[in-house]
């Protein structure tokens, strides 16, 4: 099986310094890697690393796939409903699901023509995660998933993630207070850790 | 296992085309804010002449000054929030995600800058004119002054947006380093619309502003989009 992304002792230097201990990661499909690491060891700078984002400042990053990134914030338009926000992705392709059934699988079934705006914390995260289901993209980029998600919104992208897997897509998630409930055999676990001693 | 759905549609185009959408979607949304050139254009229209006094002569020498200053100042004030809403609800981050370029969604967005601050402009400029009681034949050449031009205000002004994004206290940082761009741009503008209402030929003008134009059209949107890499890094 191919890979979808291969890294191999990639870093990021940010004013000189590594942010984080250059790691390698392989990703095939049907797999799910979990980083964890402290606040601040920098788990979003290597998911926004490998999402092409930033740029790497060591080691080699080889992407075959198109990726999605979710990061904290939604990056959806206040101003526009929810159906036009899952539109807009959608037009940028391949498109995937419908619009209606991306929203009623993330639990926002009936709200499409609400601006984001009006939208909780969590619900907001949820039109986030729909976006990753109008279009299809093999590998997602998920920044802490489950935070601010009540109980059902977690089993909810325990859910998605694994049938993301189930169809031959790939996820690297960043998560410090619950790990996926999916099959384990699936995931593998990375530990960031932010780089030790500053040296000269 | 998913499919995609869409047939094969230039994907180049896709992203571009999919964010010109959604901004004209979202300037009709706004439309007090959009509609801000328009009443711009007029406020200058009307308030000047209060100002100087409405002899006809004097207000014909100073019309194209007048609208072209009009233009400048609708250009300027959109471009606060050309790119920074889009950096504050990490929509921006977006565009670098993934292999494809963002030079083809940054045309994009000047573009949409354009069909709201500069289309307006020339629209309305007609009439504008015959406000001001500019000479007939010196109509066309403002007109095409505005066409030619207003695209580089858009240009340029992205630039100054995009470098001064991360920028706190932007809007001022913004206007120092646009001003000495667009002063060119002003000194051919207005210069073909004055030897047009004299009844000389406009030609070598407007040659340079599209010269201006061009050259803006050609540079400036690599390093905006340069510019904004380094700021959503």
């Amino acid at each position: 099986m191919t890979d979808l992304l291969r890294a191999s002792a990639v870093g990021f230097e940010r004013y000189g310094e590594q942010v984080f201990e250059p790691l390698d990661i392989q990703l095939s499909p049907g797999m799910a890697v979990v980083l964890t690491g402290r606040n601040g060891a920098g788990k979003t700078t290597l998911l926004r690393l490998l999402a092409g984002i930033l740029t790497p400042s060591c080691g080699t990053l080889e992407i075959d796939a198109a990726v999605a990134f979710v990061g904290h914030l939604p990056a959806v338009k206040g101003d526009l409903t929810c159906r036009e926000n899952l539109q807009y992705e959608q037009s940028l392709g391949p498109a995937c699901q419908p619009v209606a059934e991306a929203l009623a699988r993330v639990g926002l079934a009936g709200l499409g023509i609400r601006p984001a705006r009006a939208l909780s914390a969590g619900q907001k995260k949820r039109l986030g995660l729909a976006r990753l289901l109008v279009r299809f993209t093999p590998v997602w980029l998920l920044d802490e998933p489950y935070a601010s998600l009540d109980d059902h919104g977690c089993a909810t992208v325990d859910r998605l993630i694994s049938a993301q897997l189930d169809h031959g897509g790939a996820v690297i998630l960043a998560t410090h207070q619950r790990q996926p409930r999916i099959a384990p055999e699936r995931i593998w676990q990375v530990i960031v850790s932010a780089s030790g001693e500053t040296t000269e | 296992m998913k499919k995609p759905v869409t047939a094969d549609r230039p994907r180049a185009l896709a992203a571009p085309l999919a964010l010109l959408r959604r901004d004209m979607k979202l300037a009709m949304r706004r439309l007090g804010e959009s509609l801000l050139p328009l009443f711009f254009l007029f406020t200058v229209i009307v308030l000047i002449p209060l100002g100087v006094g409405p002899g006809p002569d004097l207000l014909a020498r100073m019309a194209p000054g007048m609208v072209w200053v009009a233009a400048l100042l609708a250009s300027l004030l959109a471009l606060e929030h050309l790119f920074r809403p889009d950096l504050d609800d990490a929509t921006l981050e977006q565009w670098f995600v993934g292999s494809e370029s963002a030079y083809g969604r940054v045309l994009a967005r000047l573009f949409s800058h354009w069909l709201i601050t500069g289309l307006p402009v020339i629209i309305f400029s007609p009439l504008a004119a015959e406000m001001l009681n500019l000479p007939r034949e010196a109509l066309g050449t403002l007109v095409l002054s505005l066409v030619i031009g207003t695209p580089a205000l858009s240009l340029l002004g992205g630039l100054a947006a995009a470098l001064t994004l991360s920028t706190r206290g932007a809007s001022v940082l913004l206007s120092i380093l646009i001003f000495p761009l667009i002063v060119p741009l002003v000194i051919f503008a207005t210069g073909a619309v004055a030897m047009a209402a004299d009844g000389m030929n406009p030609g070598a003008h407007l040659g340079f502003l599209a010269t201006f134009t061009i050259l803006a059209a050609t540079l400036a949107p690599f390093g905006i989009t340069t510019a904004l890499r380094m700021n959503v890094e």
